[in-house]
């Protein structure tokens, strides 16, 4: 026994040496290999494309590399490569669908958003209203204002719920009843995390025509009722999360300052976790701002802007991409469209309305994202350093 | 001097009885906020159940299972809607387990320690494109994407059931909507089965490498028994998400109404939520209840399908 081997079994542990082991590179050569194969195949048959080299490409590398590293390495080697290769596959393959779609929704939404127009930002700031045809012209002004009332809306009958649930499961379901109580609640809060938005949506509709005499009511507080069913139980495990986090000590410290329990909740937790709860919330938020199934359900759709929630329908962006999207191909039989109102002309295009779905999707994902990296920054930025 | 007071506070003095009174009151208000939040969570759900039941009644009383003489039947209706979205999310999940437990291993066994927050934070952005966006993206995109895959699928495999009929151009068969599905349910699987993946025993895994296992030896033997509860929990949660997906399978799917097996075949399917989703708009009266009944169907299915998932969760789950 020599002690270099020794050594090398100290310093990595994670990968037990074996003589036949080949270096990584080798991967890349057979990698190439399969590469190679795959483009001169397909360009055999004229099927030839970077997508379809690579989806070969990466198959034939699975047997190359595996039949490269059975002769070199033996079998037990080969199926580890193997399944090194499946498991980095699979990765890349969930990867393909948010690149590809992110792409698409960048550069076919920024280029109806952010047109080369008077108003370069006109999709921004004009509604639907008056907008016929093929005109290419009209806005997301009123669904961007639908979403962020319904997303307000659902925000303050959420918000509050889910915090004070939360509180309630981390500071006061400790002992007899209450325990059970909070046991039951965690269940039922795992259980609301699962429930299907459209059933989130009916439930709104459903609450609503039971109270009002008409069926065919709809209105932005519906929606944001529907909302709230969605948010609450995602406010609360984030929320309860964080409140765990708050060491014991610090509650402690602040009960032997005869400092009483709510006071120490709402000065002390609350205080401690102020970060972590924002980020929770706000991730909430960016949960809920693209629901689709219950607005369609509840607010229905409307072309103009409607500032007041408890009466008439709401658009939303989530709606409107759904209603743009089905509309389909407009109908052009001439270059220009003339509102017949107000007489202003405007260039028709077939592909308005998908243009106009598009550039939707680009501001609903945009204000997701930036949602999302807020979230991100403030957890970042305002964490408390704790160690656990 | 009462018993209450030696409980709330130490400084016991005549000065402080006024500011007590008011603490104790300020707790009280706030317990029973907390506590009557919690309530909430339990009405709230059972407001739910109650306003579903009570509004698809009209629907349940007038069908022809109840009455015996109407002509419509409930049956006749939700069935080939149940039948489509069980498959639908079947497929789905079919494609979807085998790659989330691979980006879970990839995640927390493959990557390098540094990165795995990282790619851990890529999947979970998938998570956060509105579903909306993914049914524009499928159906506008995605859908002449697989036709070649359809075609081939349809001319050399074509003697399994599945793959058989006549798929016609645009391909917005249930195919399509499975893979978007799949594609929605990934992040779900993948956050929860890489938790538990993370959490098997580091010795148990230090001993299957001491005795020379391959890394996919070990995960073979350690990580992938230790962590089968929570693949079964973690799918049962992405089929419940599946379940009730609406906007992917609406946007892609050219609704029908069969219990046909052929997928690629277009006009066939259709799901509960979907057809709640694009009936909603002009339906009154009975016809509303019964979209309403359907979906205290779809409810009820979830609710019971992640009510097991989280048993299993909890019990195969850290012991905290």
């Amino acid at each position: 026994m020599s002690t270099p081997t020794t050594v090398q079994h100290q310093t990595s542990r994670h990968r037990p040496p074996d003589e036949r082991r080949l270096p990584w590179y080798h991967l890349l050569f057979t990698g190439l290999a399969g590469l190679l194969v795959a483009v001169v195949g397909l360009s055999l048959v004229d099927a030839l494309s970077v997508a379809s080299a690579i989806i070969v490409g990466f198959l034939l590398h699975l047997l190359l590399g595996w039949a490269y590293s059975l002769l070199r390495e033996g079998p037990r080697w080969a199926k580890d490569r193997l399944m090194a290769l499946l498991v980095i596959g699979a990765f890349a393959v969930a990867m393909f669908p948010l690149f590809s779609l992110l792409w698409e929704v960048v550069s076919r939404g920024m280029t109806r958003a952010i047109a080369a127009r008077p108003d370069p930002f006109d999709f921004w700031t004009s509604s639907m209203s008056g907008i016929i045809g093929g005109a290419d012209a009209g806005g997301v002004f009123h669904a961007t204002v639908g979403t962020l009332l319904i997303t307000l809306w659902a925000s303050i009958i959420s918000i509050p719920i889910g915090l004070f649930t939360a509180i309630f499961l981390v500071e006061y379901a400790d002992h007899g009843w209450r325990k059970t109580l909070g046991t039951g609640v965690t269940f039922l809060v795992d259980v609301m995390t699962g429930i299907p938005s459209i059933v989130a949506g009916l439930f709104g509709l459903a609450l609503f025509i039971a109270v009002m005499p008409d069926d065919s009511v709809r209105m932005g507080i519906m929606g944001a009722v529907a909302l709230s069913l969605l948010m609450i139980p995602t406010v609360v495990r984030n929320s309860e999360e964080m409140l765990r986090l708050v060491p014991m000590d610090l509650r402690e410290a602040s009960y032997a300052l005869g400092v009483p329990k709510w006071l120490t909740i709402v000065k002390v937790v609350l205080r401690t976790a102020v970060a972590g709860l924002t980020t929770g919330i706000t991730l909430a938020i960016a949960r809920v701002i693209g629901e689709t199934a219950p607005l369609l359900l509840t607010v229905g759709m409307v072309t103009s802007v409607n500032w007041n929630m408890f009466d008439g329908r709401m658009a939303t962006l989530p709606t409107f991409i759904n209603q743009q999207y089905r509309a389909g191909s407009a109908n052009c039989m001439s270059e220009t469209v003339t509102d017949p109102i107000s007489q202003e002309v405007y260039a028709c295009t077939i592909t308005t309305n998908i243009d106009r779905a598009w550039a939707a999707a680009f501001t609903l994902i945009l204000i997701v994202m930036v949602l999302n990296i807020l979230a991100r920054l403030i957890s970042h930025c305002f964490s408390p350093k704790l160690s656990r | 001097m009462s018993t209450a007071d030696l409980e709330t506070e130490s400084p016991t003095s005549p000065a402080t009885s006024m500011a007590s009174s008011e603490r104790r009151l300020g707790d009280s208000i706030f317990s029973w906020l907390s506590i009557g939040s919690g309530l909430l969570i339990f009405l709230t759900l059972a407001a739910v159940a109650v306003f579903l039941t009570t509004e698809s009644l009209p629907a349940i009383v007038a069908s022809r299972e109840f009455s015996g003489t109407a002509d419509f039947s409930l049956v006749q209706y939700a069935l080939p809607l149940v039948f489509g979205t069980a498959l639908a999310s079947a497929i789905a999940l079919v494609i979807a387990i085998p790659i989330s437990i691979g980006i879970a291993l990839f995640i927390s066994h493959y990557a390098p320690r540094r990165m795995a927050a990282t790619l851990g934070y890529l999947i979970d952005l998938l998570a956060a494109v509105p579903s909306v966006v993914y049914g524009l993206w499928g159906g506008i995109w995605l859908v002449p994407k697989l036709e070649p895959l359809y075609v081939f699928l349809n001319t050399y495999l074509g003697w399994i059931p599945l793959f058989a009929g006549e798929p016609t151009a645009p391909m917005r068969n249930l195919a399509s909507a499975s893979v978007v599905l799949a594609v929605m349910v990934l992040p779900i699987i993948t956050a929860i089965t890489r938790e538990v993946f993370l959490q098997t025993p580091r010795l148990q895994e230090e001993a299957a490498l001491a005795l020379g296992a391959t890394r996919w030896e070990t995960i073979r033997t350690v990580v992938l028994p230790f962590g089968r509860g929570g693949v079964v929990a973690a799918s049962m949660l992405g089929l419940g998400r599946a379940l009730g997906e609406t906007m992917a399978v609406l946007m892609i799917l050219a609704p029908g109404a069969t219990f046909s097996l052929h997928i690629l075949e277009v006009g066939r399917h259709n799901s509960i939520a979907a057809n709640i989703a694009s009936k909603s708009a002009e339906a009154s009266g009975v016809e509303m209840s019964l979209l309403i009944f359907t979906g205290l169907v779809l409810f009820v299915l979830t609710f019971l399908i992640n009510a097991v998932a989280r048993w299993i969760v909890a019990r195969s789950g850290p012991k905290s």
